[in-house]
C-alpha cells in the first residue's frame, strides 16, 4: 500500500487498469500507477501461478511485467503512463495475438 | 594395477552420459571424467530435436541408425522417469522443415529424393507439402511459406532436462562423476588404462572417449583417430514463455514444453564459442518471423553460440582400438537424437568388449583413411 | 521506417548510464569536444541515486536531503557541455570491437564508439528469505524510487528489514515527508562491529560518520528498531501480512505488516561488462563480482572503461570522481590537446580519495550475514524460474562445479532477469557446498541480448550475405 504525499503535485494522467479508470500522475511509471491505485499484484507467474508485484522498480527483477496497450510482458517500472493507456494484469504466459489461446 | 572402475567414460555430455547409463544398466562399474563448469559443451547448447528427416545423405546406414534411436526413445523416456521422476517431455508427433521460396522448396525436394533413392536406405515416410496442406497442421504460418517437408518420425524433447535426468539416473545407478578431470594423458598398461588428470590418476579396465571435439586430441593416445571439424559454430536464440502456438517442431523453430520458443540452426566457420554474430541472429530470426508472423513482438531473452561436434564428414564415428584393446571412441553431432541407441545399442557392445561390426562397422574412422589412400 | 531515434551511428565516446558517473563523464567528454552520446534506460537523467532529479514532485528539499540535490548540478553540467543524452535506450549488446546494439522507441540499431565508458551502476543485492516474492515485499530502493519519482510513500504498517546505509537514509526520508515506519529489523551481524574496527579510523575522519550517526539518531527517535535480527520470513498467502523474525538466541516473534521493505546493500551491475568480455574477479570484502580495472577504469577489453559503482561500490560522490577520471583518460587518448582546459587529474584523484575514505569500514560493517546470502529449504533463489534453495543444494550434489551447469540443470538464471536476482546467491551456494572460494566457482556466462528485446528488432539488424549463407539451406 502506498499513498501520495499531499505536496506531490502533477497533472493527472487517465489510464485504465483491467478496464477500470484510474488517474495516475504525470511522471508515474506503469508500476507506480498500479501501486498508487492500490493494486496488490500485477501478474501471475507462468510457472506456479503465484501472484507477483513490482519488486525492484529499476528494471532488474521483471516482476512488474504487465500488458500495456495490448503488448504483453512490458516492464511496468520502465514504461511511463500516458493518457488513455490501457494497463492489464497478466495471467500465466504471455498471450500471442490472435493465436494465443 | 588396482582398478575401481570397469570402464572410464571421458566426457560428461549427453553422449558420455548416455553411454555411461547404458553401461551401468549392464552392471558395469563406471566413472565419468568431465571438464569443469566452463567448457565446450554442446549438451548445453543444442536445439533438442529428435530428428530423422534429412539424416543419412551420403551414408545410408546412418538413416537406419537414426530411425532405430528414434524408435528407442519411448523406452528411454520411461526408464528415466522411473529412475529420476523427471519428465523429459519427449514428443514424437512429426516435424517440419519449411521453405520460404520456390528455390528452397526445390532444394528440399531434391534432398528428400536423394536420401530415399540411395541403395539400402531404410524406408520411412516424408511428405512434401504445399502451403495449404501445411497450414492445416500449422495454422499460424505466414504467407511466405511456400511449402516444406513433414516426417511423422520427427520429434523433440527438453534436452536440458534430459541432460539432468542422465546425470541423476547415473548418480542413482552408482556411476561416479568427476568434474574438473580434464584428461591430459592416457597410458595403456597391463591390459588396462591409466588416465592422467590435474586432479589425479584414474585407472580403468576400459576407456570410452566421448569428449566431443576433444576426442581428436585424445584418440591418438589409445591408437585411435577421430578426425573432427573444430570450427563449426551454431547459434540459437530463445524467447520468453508464451502461450502454446506451435504443435509441431520445425527444424529451425520450436516451442518448448515451458513455452519458450527456440530459433536456430546456423552453421558458420568460427571456433569462438563466446562470440555472437548478430547478423546471423538477424537472418535466423527474420526467417522465423516470416514463418510465424505472430512471433514478431515476442521478446528474445537469451542467445548463445556453441561449437558443433562435427566429424570431418558429419557422420558419427564409433571405433575400437586394435593396439589398445578396451579403448573405444564415439563422436557424433546428434547426441540428442541418438541418445537411445547410445544407451541401448552402443553401450552393451562396449560392455561386452567389442563393437559389432555388422551394426556399427560402417561408422569406423577407417573410412577416412581409406579415402586418403584412394 | 520511422526516423532513426539516434542522430548518428558513430561517436567518439559512448557512455552507458546517466547516473552520477555517467553524467560526470559526459560533462568532461563533451567539454573536450568529443562527440559524446549517453545512453540511459530510464526516462530521465539521474540514475538511481539522483532519480527524477529534474522532475520529482517532492519539492521540500529537506525530505530527500542535500546529497540528493547535488544531482541537479551534474545534470546541468552534462547538458551544458553538449553531450547527447538519450533516455529510454536499452543497450543490449556491446562487443570487443566497441560495437553497440541499442533499442530506442521499439527500434534497434548499431552504433560504434571509439571509447566506451560503462556507468551502469549497482543493483540491490538479492535478499532471498522465505516469502520474498510475495506481493507487499519490495526492496528499499524500490520504495525510494516511488518516493522520488511519484511522491508515493508506503502506507499502513511498514517494516524495513536488513542492513546498510540506504535503509537508514530511506527511513529518514519517509519520516521527513510525514510518512510513518513501524519497525526496523536490523540484520547487521553483531560480529561485524568488531571486524570493522580495524577500518574505523579513516571512517571516523570522514564526513560519513557524522552524517550516518545523525541519520540513525533521527530515525531511532520515531521508529522502533530491533537489532541483531538473525532470521527473517515474510508470511502470507497471496500478499504479505506478517513478518516473522528472531534475534540471536531469542524465540521467533511475528508482527503484522502491510509493506515489508528489504535491503542488504548493493552490488555492481555487471551484465553488460561481462557480456562484452571484460574480466571480473570476486571481491571478498564487498562479496560481489567486480571488473578488473586499472586506475583510469580501463577494463581488460581495449577501449572499454567502467566508472562508478559498476566498477565496485564506492557511493555517489566517488562515482562522480571515477566518471571524471575515466572521461579524462578518454580525452587523453582521443584529443590530448584538449586536456589543458579540463580539470587536473591529480585534483580529481584527491577528491576520489576523500570520497573513498571510510568505505572499507562500511563494507565490513554492512556485510550481510551468511544465512541471508545462502538460503536453505523452500526459499526461492531464482525468482524468474522459481527455483528453490533445496533444489539447488540437491542438484549441486550431482557434481556441479559452477553456475553454468546448474543453470542447464535447473534453469536458474535463465529467465528474463538473466541472473541479476540469483547470480550472487548461486555462486555463493556452490562455493559453500564445494568448500572453495566464489572466485573458483565463477559466474554465469552472459551474452547479448543483456536485456530482453523484441524479435522484430533483432531481425531488423544488418544481414550480411555470409550470414544468409550460414542459415539458408533449403
Amino acid at each position: 500500500m502506498f499513498k501520495r504525499l499531499p505536496e506531490a503535485e502533477g497533472a493527472a494522467v487517465a489510464v485504465t487498469i483491467d478496464g477500470e479508470p484510474f488517474n495516475a500522475r504525470e511522471g508515474d511509471s506503469v508500476a507506480a500507477a498500479l501501486l498508487a491505485a492500490g493494486r496488490t499484484y500485477c501478474r501471475e507467474t507462468p510457472i506456479s501461478g503465484a501472484k507477483r508485484a513490482p519488486y525492484c522498480m529499476m528494471g532488474v527483477c521483471f516482476d512488474c511485467l504487465v500488458t500495456v496497450d495490448g503488448v504483453g510482458n512490458r516492464q511496468g517500472c520502465l514504461v511511463r503512463v500516458q493518457d488513455g493507456m490501457c494497463i492489464e494484469t497478466q495471467h500465466s504466459k504471455r498471450a500471442l495475438g490472435e493465436l494465443g489461446s | 594395477m588396482r582398478r575401481d572402475n570397469d570402464i572410464a567414460v571421458v566426457g560428461g555430455g549427453l553422449l558420455g552420459m548416455a553411454i555411461a547409463y547404458g553401461l551401468a544398466r549392464e552392471g558395469k562399474r563406471v566413472t565419468v571424467l568431465d571438464e569443469g563448469d566452463v567448457a565446450l559443451r554442446a549438451s548445453r547448447g543444442n536445439f533438442a530435436l529428435v530428428w530423422v528427416q534429412s539424416k543419412g545423405l551420403g551414408m545410408p546406414p546412418y538413416t537406419g541408425w537414426t530411425i532405430r534411436s528414434s524408435e528407442g526413445w519411448a523406452q528411454l523416456v520411461t526408464e528415466l522417469k522411473e529412475q529420476t521422476g523427471l519428465d523429459v517431455c519427449f514428443e514424437r508427433r512429426g516435424g517440419f522443415m519449411l521453405c520460404l521460396s520456390e528455390r528452397e522448396m526445390e532444394t528440399r525436394a531434391a534432398v528428400v529424393r536423394q536420401i530415399h533413392s540411395q541403395e539400402g536406405v531404410a524406408k520411412y515416410d516424408v511428405a512434401l507439402m504445399g502451403h495449404g496442406e501445411i497450414e492445416k497442421m500449422l495454422p499460424g504460418i505466414g504467407p511466405e511459406v511456400v511449402g516444406g517437408s513433414y516426417c511423422p518420425l520427427d520429434g523433440h524433447v527438453n534436452a536440458l532436462r534430459l541432460f539432468r535426468a542422465f546425470h541423476m539416473a547415473n548418480h542413482r545407478l552408482g556411476v561416479g562423476y568427476r568434474p574438473g578431470h580434464r584428461v591430459e594423458d592416457i597410458k595403456y598398461e597391463a591390459g588396462g588404462f591409466r588416465i592422467q588428470t590435474p586432479r589425479g590418476e584414474v585407472a580403468a579396465g576400459k576407456v570410452v572417449l566421448a569428449a566431443g571435439t576433444a576426442n581428436m586430441r585424445l584418440a591418438p593416445m589409445v591408437g585411435l583417430s577421430a578426425p573432427m571439424q573444430t570450427d563449426c559454430r551454431g547459434q540459437i536464440v530463445v524467447t520468453e514463455r508464451v502461450q502454446p502456438f506451435l504443435s509441431y517442431p520445425v527444424a529451425t523453430v520450436r516451442q518448448t514444453d515451458e513455452g519458450t520458443v527456440m530459433i536456430g540452426d546456423s552453421y558458420e566457420d568460427s571456433a569462438d564459442d563466446m562470440g555472437m554474430n548478430l547478423a546471423i541472429n538477424a537472418v535466423m530470426i527474420d526467417r522465423a518471423q516470416r514463418m510465424f508472423p505472430v512471433l514478431a513482438d515476442v521478446n528474445v531473452v537469451r542467445s548463445w553460440s556453441c561449437l558443433r561436434v562435427m566429424t570431418r564428414d558429419g557422420f558419427p564415428i564409433y571405433d575400437q582400438s586394435e593396439t589398445c584393446p578396451g579403448a573405444f571412441v564415439a563422436c557424433c553431432h546428434s547426441g540428442v537424437t541418438l541418445a537411445a541407441v547410445h544407451a541401448y545399442a552402443l553401450a552393451p557392445m562396449i560392455a561386452r568388449g567389442a563393437l559389432d561390426t555388422q551394426q556399427v562397422g560402417v561408422f569406423s574412422a577407417q573410412r577416412f583413411h581409406v579415402q586418403k589412400a584412394a | 521506417m520511422n526516423a532513426v531515434p539516434l542522430p548518428k551511428s558513430q561517436y567518439d565516446s559512448v557512455i552507458v548510464g546517466a547516473g552520477p558517473a555517467g553524467l560526470a563523464a559526459a560533462a568532461i567528454a563533451g567539454k573536450a569536444g568529443l562527440s559524446t552520446l549517453v545512453l540511459d534506460e530510464n526516462a530521465q537523467a539521474g540514475g538511481q541515486i539522483f532519480r527524477a532529479i529534474t522532475s520529482t514532485p517532492v519539492k521540500r528539499r529537506d525530505v530527500l536531503g542535500d546529497d540528493y540535490w547535488r544531482g541537479e548540478r551534474l545534470v546541468a553540467e552534462a547538458q551544458a557541455n553538449g553531450a547527447t543524452i538519450v533516455h529510454g535506450a536499452t543497450v543490449w549488446s556491446l562487443d570487443r570491437d566497441l560495437q553497440f546494439a541499442v533499442s530506442v522507441l521499439g527500434q534497434s540499431q548499431a552504433l560504434r564508439a571509439r571509447r566506451v565508458i560503462l556507468a551502469t551502476g549497482a543493483l540491490e543485492r538479492p535478499f532471498p528469505i522465505p516469502g520474498w516474492t510475495l506481493p507487499g515485499v519490495m526492496t528499499v530502493g524500490a520504495a525510494q524510487t516511488l518516493l522520488k519519482s511519484s511522491g508515493l510513500v508506503p502506507d499502513g504498517k511498514v517494516v524495513l528489514a536488513g542492513t546498510g546505509p540506504l535503509l537508514w537514509l530511506f527511513a529518514a526520508q519517509v519520516l521527513r515527508a510525514g510518512g510513518a515506519i513501524d519497525t526496523i529489523l536490523d540484520t547487521t551481524p553483531r560480529g561485524n562491529y568488531w571486524r570493522a574496527l580495524p577500518h574505523a579510523l579513516p571512517f571516523a575522519l570522514s564526513p560519513f560518520r557524522a552524517k550516518g550517526l545523525a541519520l540513525m539518531r533521527e530515525v531511532k527517535r520515531k521508529v522502533s528498531v530491533v537489532s541483531n535480527v538473525v532470521s527473517l520470513s515474510a508470511l502470507g498467502a497471496d500478499t504479505v501480512n506478517e513478518v516473522a523474525f528472531t534475534r540471536a538466541g531469542g524465540a521467533e516473534r511475528r508482527i503484522a505488516v502491510d509493506t515489508l521493505l528489504l535491503h542488504q546493500g548493493v552490488a555492481p551491475n555487471v551484465n553488460l561488462a561481462m557480456a562484452a568480455g571484460a574480466a571480473h574477479h570476486w571481491d571478498d570484502r564487498q562479496l560481489c563480482w567486480k571488473p578488473v580495472v586499472d586506475p583510469d577504469g580501463n577494463t581488460t577489453v581495449k577501449g572499454i572503461a567502467i566508472a562508478g559503482d559498476g566498477a565496485g561500490i564506492g557511493g555517489a560522490i566517488a562515482a562522480v570522481e571515477r566518471g571524471r577520471i575515466a572521461a579524462l583518460a578518454a580525452v587523453e587518448a582521443l584529443a590530448p590537446a584538449q586536456m589543458s582546459q579540463l580539470p587536473d587529474r591529480s585534483g580529481v584523484l584527491q577528491a576520489l580519495q576523500r570520497a573513498e575514505r571510510g568505505r572499507a569500514f562500511l563494507d565490513v560493517l554492512f556485510q550481510p550475514a551468511p544465512q541471508f546470502r545462502r538460503p536453505e529449504g523452500e526459499t526461492i533463489v531464482c525468482r524468474c524460474e522459481e527455483v528453490t534453495a533445496a533444489q539447488i543444494s540437491e542438484t549441486i550434489k550431482l557434481g556441479v562445479e559452477g553456475p553454468n551447469q546448474l543453470k542447464a540443470f535447473l534453469r536458474c538464471g535463465m529467465g528474463p532477469c538473466q541472473g541479476r536476482n540469483c547470480g550472487l546467491t548461486v555462486t555463493e551456494m556452490i562455493a559453500q557446498a564445494r568448500g572453495v572460494s566464489p572466485e573458483a566457482v565463477g559466474y554465469y556466462r552472459l551474452r547479448p541480448p543483456v536485456k530482453p528485446v523484441a524479435l522484430k528488432e533483432l531481425a531488423a539488424m544488418t544481414q550480411t550475405e555470409e550470414a544468409v549463407n550460414a542459415v539458408v539451406r533449403g
